[in-house]
């Protein structure tokens, strides 16, 4: 009974740090999308907000400098995404995969040439990183049945991102759905030409959607790097980027569900995590390389339907043109 | 003579230009204020054009827009809109998921706060809708709707912007005739207030119905301005059609005209589920052509698909050689069709006719690849296909010569010339046509129709629906009269003039005799 309770108290605590980057990226998609803009991309521009962050904490060895270059970086493959898909109309699948592929190949040969590590960036100390914050008196409570634990473990002890992400998801939710901006935010997803006979800029909403997105990615970015890692390591966003995409559809492209999709995923990746090497009654020890499949089995499974039909937003991948 | 200030819009020889085409032409349009005015025109005739100029989509290249005597220049809709203007668009400018408050608020919000916007919104609606007499689920998503109610969503939108002129898009093209009334009783109710609307259709009896005075277009151009009470819905339809044709060759008398093809109270509906086919019966004789005419949209396109196996038939009965083919329940594909000798030049020629990006060549066997000089064992015979098409390009003179160009890349009417020999080249016995010369330039008007007389002097039936009436006289035996989806009548064509056409195309029965 202990066990079990210490298990799942470590299982929460292992969810919430995963589903950090996923939650920030989810949201990031789910700016874009709901302005009409499919953002395949995240992906690439977690990796390059990891990579830059990781780089200039490590030269700086300041975290929140890393931060910076993580956001500036997210933002700027945003915005190239944006002249591509808005300013172009060009193929946004195409732009945002063109941009995974090259950071995924750009990220390690940069921190080849600039710091020799094979592909690494330098092992962060901890005043270079979002190191865990302990909260007053979680090492004093820790003890104390139930309660202890849970404050120690659970609300104690995470880096401030994820503290800054509890924050975030409220905010998109309060953006999107109490604000005017919002508003035409929502509009311009589902159909363009009313919200430019309504005298608003098509290009302009859908920029600002789109940064906004790539702040977002910066942040889930950095938080991979120099949060839950201490520097960057070649595909360290491991296909993050589109299990966040998945979670935002599985969300219905809503703040609240997308956050909660995201938190399954975290859940399965941390318990695969714990599964690893573990016996299981009847079964017996699973190999490793099955229970690392389990949230992208999961995905193929939500994406394939399983949890009903998902409508995306209508004008959602495609290019605005003033005449048909 | 009237100021300029009773003038709600006046255009001075206003021109726009896509490329060499010249959509408008010097149009000088006046529209009087408190007033309902109505623009006439075929599709084509360049009625969109003037009104999105109107309402800042597009820039004119020439010529000067006045609105109540002041000149504007609308850089964007938001301009128009500050001026007064407010459009209903065809297809709805709705954000489909959104509340009809949040949707007519879109753009126009005033507060950053939603909640603080909604509640401001929603008081100065609830004192327009009294005054105009609407009544709209404000808290309901526009997606749950009937179209009509759309409509007013869309309506009472352009007035919460404050419009004094209220430019509407062929409204009535999507509504049932009940909310067709409705729209009606709307439209007087706005003009009593003072509003000014401009009423733009290709319905001439909903002209007479509700407008004030009345504007023909045509091929880019204003041919006619009239008061309603002075003119005809017969008038207005020979205005709108028109464009003198030379008949080129002579028909000969056709021995032994057995039936080829009988329609017998067929029925069907368009793709909204609304009646298009109403009970329509006639028959096609061999070595003759029967010309369809009418204004477009009364239920020709459907006749057209319900014959060449495209569109199942609600009721009646379609025969060929004797043979039905076409019943409730019942529907011959069209390869079947064509292998019994139909043949099909479709009437939306880049939609149904030809797949534009494709090469011509490529184009010179579609509907007919199955066949086996095209294909053996489903491999294409490629050399054979060359062949043909160089024939086809030779005997019809298509230019530029090349057949590897894509067909899109070709004029309108090398593309029909080409699309006509394909058709014709199996010599079949009955060829269904829709608008034979539709975007075809003068020259292949005249091969297109000899091509058309000559068949049928080889003694086979040919059905043309054209919206052409002077084509219709020049090439038909006989010409029916199509009007909301019911054959008005049937005139063989040496009594048949563009006068009792246009009557009978504006719903009049033709007296016996």
């Amino acid at each position: 009974m202990i066990d079990l309770f210490a298990d799942l108290v470590l299982l929460t605590d292992s969810t919430i740090r995963t589903a950090t980057p996923l939650v920030l990226a989810g949201l990031a998609g789910l700016c874009a999308e709901r302005a009409g803009v499919v953002d395949i991309g995240l992906e690439g521009k977690m990796l390059a907000a990891a990579f830059a962050a990781a780089s200039a904490a490590a030269v700086t060895g300041s975290a929140w400098v890393g931060l910076g270059a993580g956001l500036v970086t997210s933002l700027l493959f945003a915005v190239l995404h944006g002249y591509v898909s808005i300013s172009q109309r060009g193929n946004q699948v195409v732009s945002g995969m063109a941009i995974n592929i090259l950071v995924a190949g750009l990220a390690p040969t940069l921190a080849g040439a600039w710091f020799h590590l094979g592909g690494q960036t330098p092992l962060l100390g901890d005043e270079a990183r979002f190191a865990a914050l302990d909260w007053p008196f979680a090492d004093a409570v820790a003890d104390v049945p139930v309660l202890g634990a849970l404050y120690s473990e659970i609300i104690s002890g995470h880096n401030a991102i994820t503290y800054m992400t509890v924050a975030v998801v409220p905010l998109v939710a309060w953006m999107l759905y109490k604000t005017r901006f919002g508003l035409r935010l929502r509009a311009v997803g589902e159909n363009p030409e009313a919200v430019d006979t309504a005298g608003i800029s098509v290009t302009r909403l859908r920029y600002q959607a789109v940064m906004i997105g790539g702040l977002l990615c910066g942040l889930a970015g950095t938080v991979l790097s120099t949060g839950l890692g201490a520097g960057f390591i070649r595909d360290m966003s491991a296909g993050k980027g589109y299990l966040a995409l998945a979670a935002m559809i599985f969300g219905r492209w809503k703040p609240v569900p997308t956050l909660l999709a995201c938190l399954l995923f975290g859940f399965v990746d941390a318990l695969q995590g714990r599964l690893q090497g573990e016996s299981l009654p009847l079964i017996g020890e699973i190999p490793v390389q099955f229970t690392m499949m389990l949230p992208y089995v999961l995905t193929v499974l939500i994406l394939a339907g399983f949890a009903g039909r998902m409508v995306a937003p209508k004008a959602s991948g495609i290019p605005y043109e003033k005449d048909h | 003579m009237p100021d300029d200030r009773d003038l709600a819009i006046e255009t001075r020889s206003l021109t726009k230009r896509f490329g060499d085409v010249v959509a408008n032409d010097g149009l000088s349009l006046k529209v009087r204020a408190g007033t309902v005015h109505g623009i006439v025109g075929e599709n084509g005739a360049g009625k969109s054009t003037i009104l999105k100029m109107l309402f800042g989509f597009y820039q004119p290249d020439g010529g000067e827009i006045r609105v109540f005597g002041t000149p504007a220049r609308f850089e964007n809709p938001a301009a128009a809109m500050a001026a007064g203007i407010g459009m209903v668009h065809q297809h709805f400018m709705l954000v489909e998921p959104f509340t009809v408050l949040e949707n007519i608020m879109l753009g126009a919000e005033g507060e950053r706060n939603l909640d603080e916007a909604r509640r401001k919104a929603r008081q100065a609606l609830l004192l327009l809708e009294r005054q105009f007499g609407f009544n709209l689920p404000l808290d309901k998503p526009v997606e749950e709707l009937p179209v009509g109610v759309k409509q007013r969503v869309e309506i009472l939108k352009a007035l919460y912007r404050g419009a004094e002129v209220l430019i509407l898009d062929e409204p009535t093209a999507v509504l049932t005739p009940q909310e067709s009334e409705q729209l009606f009783a709307l439209i007087r109710q706005l003009k009593a207030d003072g509003k000014t609307v401009l009423f733009v259709t290709h319905k001439l009896n909903e002209i007479m119905a509700v407008t004030d005075d009345v504007t023909v277009m045509r091929g880019g151009r204003i041919v006619a301005e009239r008061r309603t009470v002075d003119t005809s819905a017969g008038e207005l339809a020979e205005l709108m059609v028109g464009a003198k044709v030379a008949r080129a060759k002579a028909r000969e008398t056709v021995e032994g005209k057995g039936v080829r093809l009988a329609l017998e109270n067929v029925s069907a509906t368009d793709d909204q589920g609304h009646e298009a086919l109403k009970g329509v019966s006639f028959e096609v004789k061999d070595g003759e052509v029967l010309g369809i005419a009418g204004v477009a949209g009364n239920g020709q396109t459907e006749l057209l698909e319900v014959i060449t196996g495209l569109r199942p038939v609600t009721g009646g009965s379609i025969a060929y050689e004797g043979a039905v083919v076409a019943a409730p329940g019942k529907v011959t594909d069209p390869i079947s069709l064509r292998r019994l000798g139909m043949a099909h030049v479709a009437e939306d020629r880049l939609k149904t006719g030809v797949v534009e990006s494709f090469s011509a060549e490529a184009n010179t066997m579609l509907g007919y690849q199955r066949e086996p000089d095209f294909s053996r064992h489903g491999i294409l015979r490629l050399k054979a296909l060359a062949e043909t098409a160089k024939r086809y390009f030779e005997s019809q003179d298509v230019r530029p010569r090349n057949p590897k160009l894509a067909i899109g890349s070709f004029s309108g009417g090398n593309q029909q010339k080409l699309v006509i020999a394909r058709e014709i080249a199996r010599d079949p016995k009955l060829m269904v046509i829709g608008q034979p010369t539709r975007g075809v330039d003068i020259g292949a008007v005249t091969k297109i129709h000899d091509q058309i007389t000559e068949h049928r002097n080889a003694g086979k039936a040919l059905l043309v629906v054209s919206a052409d009436l002077d084509e219709l006289l020049a090439i038909s035996d006989r010409i029916a009269v199509m009007c909301e989806g019911v054959l008005v009548g049937i005139v063989p064509v040496e009594d048949a003039d563009e006068k009792t056409l246009g009557l009978m195309m504006a719903g009049e029965k033709r007296k016996a005799g």
